[in-house]
């Protein structure tokens, strides 16, 4: 058999899995964002620090995000629009998740590259329209993925990833959100 | 052998009316019982496997004690204590055989349904009759879940269907019922320690399969047609407010996978590789709803088709886990002289259903005559 490498250690990933079974406290984490208004609606936003597998975790490297809105939006475009970022992290988690699951299932990647589209009606948001919501009505993800695959198995890994995936999961379920002022 | 009621009380008081077994009645068989009706590859009712249970316990003289309902058992010295409402008995050893889906399994969230909605389990429902007018959202895409969203739906009423994860089947592959299939080509002669993930194969959901005179398919395209809506899976109930997952396309799209690999697998073995008319996928509406006002009206009952469980509150020996599940290994429960029988992939895949107790019964008892000391003065 030849060995394919798509630079996932899965091995880690099903060690934790077994660990973790029966250690659910280590299991529990915290992502945090910290940001900062800048001017008009721009704002940054940084990342560096998390919390598990029970202490302080710190990032290799702070990294810093700036949302903003467009142009078209009478802004002025210091950074992607936030609900941009929904997309980013749509696409970063379901990309991360092909790759751990061929590497599992023993298929050698290519390339994997995605186009999303998130359908947005801005009357929403605009107030424009109370019978409009304000997040996204739908969103589109097509993979183009070359591999030593078959279409169906190639199609059995975009499904897996979906299964798996937290961001998907936040996106397609609801969440308990709790904004409080200091 | 302690039944709380009759003999096959299951199936006398735990199904709704229309039930047919899934599995044809050539498969529905007991240890050398078997159906010899006109017709294997029918399906029983409710009251054919009454018939055929109670005619087992005849033929074999099983000693059952009815109406003896088991409250507590508990380990005592080198046995057990039963309590049971026909008095105390004390045994060395105890098979649990009390069944897997004693209690239907119903969702924390149903508790924030507004109480104008009528709220059902399959243990309390017999037939649309007993249902109000108006919509019903059946939550749950199992063979109970889909048999009655269709029977529902038949009856003249707007029926919903949410689904998560699903097991979809075609009643016929290549003409032959696809539980043949499963059969003949040991796919339910997989042991318990060969299966890759066996929490999940013990958890698997049963598969959208109905037993019908006209053998028809009941997947989720067989609900379309009859004009059933699909919705994701139930994930929230916010003030009164459903909230379905928008991932409806995704679970749709793994059932679809798992269905082809698995009757490509059973082409493999009968070496065909003319490939049969394929299935069409799953068809999922283009923008499934994901949340329904039951503020609304247009749902007057909700049915839970989301499982069932065991009832363990009667054994008071510490073998059930903090999810509620017995520890044994292929039936020797983890405590001296304990076993089990008639659970999800005991041993094998086919222990989950009827056809399943031959082998199982077989190996059970076999460790349990090994393991229990004759006494001397039964020697
Ligand atoms: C809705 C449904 C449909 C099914 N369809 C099929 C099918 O089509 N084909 C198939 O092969 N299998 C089917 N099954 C699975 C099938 O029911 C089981 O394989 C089979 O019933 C297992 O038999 P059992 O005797 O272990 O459990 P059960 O039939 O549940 O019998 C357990 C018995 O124990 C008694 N009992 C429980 N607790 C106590 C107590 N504390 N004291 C005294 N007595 C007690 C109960 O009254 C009951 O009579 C279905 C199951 C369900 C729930």
């Amino acid at each position: 058999m030849t060995t394919i490498d798509n630079g996932v250690n899965v091995q880690a990933l099903l060690d934790a899995r077994e660990v973790l079974k029966g250690a659910p406290d280590a299991a529990q984490f915290t992502w945090r964002a910290s940001s900062k208004w800048q001017h008009g609606v721009h704002s940054t936003t940084t990342i560096e620090k998390f919390f598990g597998l029970g202490q302080e975790q710190t990032h290799k490297n702070e990294t810093t995000f700036a949302a903003d809105h467009p142009a078209v939006f009478a802004a002025e475009d210091n950074g992607i629009t936030p609900i941009e970022y929904l997309l980013v992290g749509l696409a970063g988690c379901l990309t991360a998740g092909v790759a751990s699951v061929a590497q599992n299932r023993g298929i050698q990647l290519r390339s994997v590259e995605s186009t999303v589209e998130g359908a947005h009606d801005i009357r929403g948001i605009l107030g424009a329209d109370s019978d409009v919501r304000n997040g996204f009505n739908d969103i589109k993800v097509t993979f183009h993925i070359d591999a030593d695959a078959s279409q169906e198995e190639i199609e059995a890994l975009v499904a897996q990833s979906q299964k798996r995936s937290a961001v998907y999961d936040a996106l397609t379920n609801p969440t308990n959100v709790t904004v409080e002022v200091a | 052998m302690l039944e709380r009621g009759e003999v096959a009380n299951s199936w006398r008081r735990e199904r709704w009316d229309s039930l047919r077994l899934l599995t044809p009645n050539w498969l529905s068989r007991l240890p050398g019982h078997h159906y010899d009706g006109p017709d294997p590859d029918g399906y029983m009712t409710s009251g054919e496997v009454v018939a055929f249970i109670e005619q087992f316990a005849g033929v074999t003289a099983a000693p059952v004690r009815t109406n003896t309902a088991v409250t507590s058992v508990r380990r005592d010295d080198d046995g057990y204590r039963l309590v049971t409402s026909g008095g105390e008995l004390r045994a060395r050893s105890v098979v649990l055989a009390g069944g897997a889906c004693n209690v239907p399994t119903v969702p924390a969230l149903a508790a924030g349904l507004p109480p104008g909605v009528r709220q059902l389990t399959p243990f309390d429902y017999r037939g649309p009759d007993g249902l109000a007018e108006g919509g019903v959202l059946v939550v749950g895409g199992s063979a109970t879940g889909v048999q009655i969203a269709a029977e529902l739906r038949r009856s003249g009423r707007p029926v919903i269907l949410s689904t998560g994860e699903h097991v979809r089947m075609p009643r016929l592959h290549r003409d032959r019922d696809v539980l043949w299939w499963m059969d003949a080509t040991g796919v339910w002669d997989q042991r318990y320690d060969q299966v890759d993930d066996l929490t999940r194969a013990r958890r698997l959901p049963s598969p959208q399969l109905v037993g019908t005179p006209e053998r028809a398919t009941l997947d989720l395209n067989a609900l379309t047609d009859l004009g059933v809506e699909l919705v994701g899976r139930l994930s929230a109930v916010r003030d009164g407010v459903l909230l379905f997952s928008g991932g409806l396309t995704n679970v749709c799209a793994l059932a679809d996978l798992k269905m082809k690999r698995m009757l490509a697998g059973f082409d493999q073995w009968a070496g065909l590789s003319q490939p049969e008319v394929e299935l069409p996928p799953t068809r999922v509406p283009a923008a499934p709803r994901w949340q329904i006002d039951l503020g609304h009206g247009e749902i007057s009952t909700v049915v839970w088709a989301t499982g069932f469980r065991p009832d363990y509150g009667w054994l008071d020996v510490p073998v059930v886990d903090e999810k509620g599940r017995l520890r044994h290994e292929g039936g020797v429960v983890d405590s001296p002289g304990l076993y089990a029988l008639g659970l999800p992939v005991l041993r094998r895949r086919r222990s989950t259903f009827l056809n399943g107790i031959e082998d199982d019964a077989r190996a059970v008892t076999e460790h349990l005559a090994t393991s229990l000391p004759v006494p001397s003065s039964h020697r």
